[in-house]
């Protein structure tokens, strides 16, 4: 059976400019990706660019295979952190009236990710505010004395910038989860005599999954793919694949844009499958 | 004390940049400013470039969500009030744009905006904010549609109102409220948008978050931290503004921002 012509209609013009708009920015990406530079005159498709990447060969290519660590590393050391320290928060606030805090975790919806970053920032350089509170406690003598927190090659201030970002918004999840579950399970695994423990494992962990790995799937995602944190917060090298691939795309050495752009979409493709599979988990999950 | 402790870690960014802000000559290592003024906010708002991004940003971010409701709108009563065969590849097809990072999209548009001669326009960053809003407006929309009773408007057909009429009698008034949310969301995603606007608009046009991502590569902490709270005063009130609806909606929203 085919849609009716009005439901097409109503259809139409929120879908021909989502597709034309995607699929141009998309198209004209892959073209530049394959070494089609009208700019130069380069006309010739090749796979230069991506043979580049995966040799660890040319401009942007000899730093892919570190950016791709370093890229995996922010973004499953950030997501793990968020969802078990989300998990944690939730527990705690489970047993609560709920407004209060859903608003006080929605709040943090208003403070964009460049926020978060500048506040990391202004919070953990080595003449930061806690430095001087760490000085004015004579816990160091010097700025040199406070640890690099803040665009040192670990990438520590970018996950903790995603934590701040991240932990409330995964709470927010499992709590919405949790709250349409009864607390007879608790109360009654309790009154049988498991431990604190062993209520979180078998009962509450179980209950929230259907809410937690999607949204830590989003949340990998989300990062992997992210340009402004590790842009504000990280080093010249490693740099995360966004950083990458942005900084290549505006080089003016024009060979290198095609690796920029190749990276650019091998981090889309990553992206995209992550969620397409969350979502599918989530579906099967109901 | 766990309502304490979460209320601090919420209100740290605030107090911080607020801290920094107010400050005055405030150097390491002193724990506290020694000096207090607002001279960051009026040296701010008197200086020509930063007033010219905040009018930037709000207008395109009001153009923005504007465009996206009424482009929007159709499809979202279709998906929340209707059944239609291939309803769910009409729903991935609006979702995948959520999804494609910003930077792939952007490096794209901004080739195809240096070929169609919109690089660096308003419009080309209009039409660019325009794939991470829609989706938001059209769910958001689609939510509010699928709670909405279609019989007032029969009952003002048979009643012998004109369509217009009950568009804006009818419709348009028992939707307000879900059509606030959808276009202060779509706000929120146009006004806090870095990556696009700087990708499109090439350097060329300076909205808030434009202007404070390269402060924060020179600047000092107070004009850093005074520019952040404006960037962040227009969210905070959409926010509060929107906390009865987000309560009944988790949303991950939380990650387009």
């Amino acid at each position: 059976m085919k849609p009716s012509t009005r439901t097409l209609l109503r259809l139409a013009p929120t879908l021909a400019v989502l597709t034309i708009l995607l699929g141009a920015s998309l198209l004209y990406g892959l073209a530049q990706s394959l070494g089609y530079l009208t700019i130069i005159g380069e006309k010739e498709l090749n796979l230069t660019a991506y043979i580049n990447l995966i040799s660890g060969q040319g401009t942007a290519g000899r730093e892919f295979w570190v950016s791709l660590g370093f890229s995996l590393w922010i973004s499953l050391a950030s997501t793990l952190l968020s969802a078990i320290s989300a998990l944690f928060l939730a527990t705690l606030l489970n047993r609560r009236p709920f407004n209060f805090d859903t608003f006080a975790l929605n709040w943090n919806l208003a403070f964009p990710h460049l926020v978060w970053g500048v506040f990391i920032l202004l919070l953990l350089t080595q003449s930061g505010l806690l430095a001087r509170w760490a000085d004015a406690l004579g816990l160091i003598d010097a700025p040199v004395d406070f640890p690099i927190l803040v665009r040192d090659r670990y990438g520590i201030g970018i996950i903790l910038t995603y934590l701040g970002k991240e932990i409330p918004f995964l709470t927010l999840l499992i709590l919405a989860l949790l709250r349409t579950q009864s607390e007879g399970y608790l109360l009654v695994a309790e009154n049988l005599g498991a431990n604190a423990w062993q209520r979180f494992r078998l009962i509450t962990l179980p209950l929230v999954r259907p809410a937690l790995v999607p949204g830590s799937l989003l949340v990998f995602a989300y990062i992997f793919g992210a340009y402004e944190v590790p842009a504000l917060l990280g080093v010249r090298y490693p740099r995360a694949l966004p950083v990458l691939a942005l900084e290549s795309f505006t080089n003016p050495d024009l060979r290198a844009r095609s690796e920029g752009m190749a990276i650019s979409l091998i981090v889309a493709f990553v992206v995209l499958l992550i969620v397409v599979f969350a979502r599918a988990k989530e579906e099967l999950q109901g | 004390m766990k309502r304490f402790l979460i209320w601090l870690a919420l209100l740290a960014p605030l107090l911080t940049l607020g801290l920094f802000a107010l400050s005055k000559g405030w150097f390491y290592p002193e724990p506290f400013p020694a000096q207090w003024t607002s001279q960051a906010f009026s040296r701010l708002l008197n200086d020509s470039r930063t007033l010219k991004a905040i009018l930037d940003s709000l207008l395109l971010a009001f153009i923005v969500s504007l465009l996206s409701l009424i482009i929007g709108y159709p499809a979202a009563r279709e998906i929340g009030l209707r059944d239609f065969p291939g309803k769910k590849y009409v729903w991935l097809a609006i979702f995948l744009p959520t999804v494609i990072p910003p930077l792939a999209i952007g490096m794209g548009l901004s080739i195809l905006a240096l070929q169609t001669g919109l690089a660096g326009t308003r419009l080309g960053i209009i039409l660019a904010h325009i794939v991470p809003t829609l989706p938001y407006t059209v769910f958001t929309l689609a939510g509010v549609f699928a709670r909405y009773d279609e019989n007032y408007e029969y009952q003002a057909l048979a009643l012998g109102a004109s369509p217009t009429r009950i568009f804006f009698t009818v419709t348009l008034r028992l939707l307000a409220p879900g059509l606030a949310v959808a276009g202060l969301f779509a706000f929120l995603i146009s006004w806090s948008q870095y990556l696009l606007t700087l990708l499109v608009g090439g350097g060329r046009v300076l909205t808030l978050p434009v202007l404070l991502f390269s402060a924060v590569s020179g600047g000092n902490p107070t004009t850093i931290s005074a520019l952040s709270l404006l960037f962040l005063a227009p969210p905070v009130l959409i926010i509060a503004a929107t906390a009865r609806f987000l309560g009944e909606n988790p949303n991950d929203i939380h990650e387009r921002i």
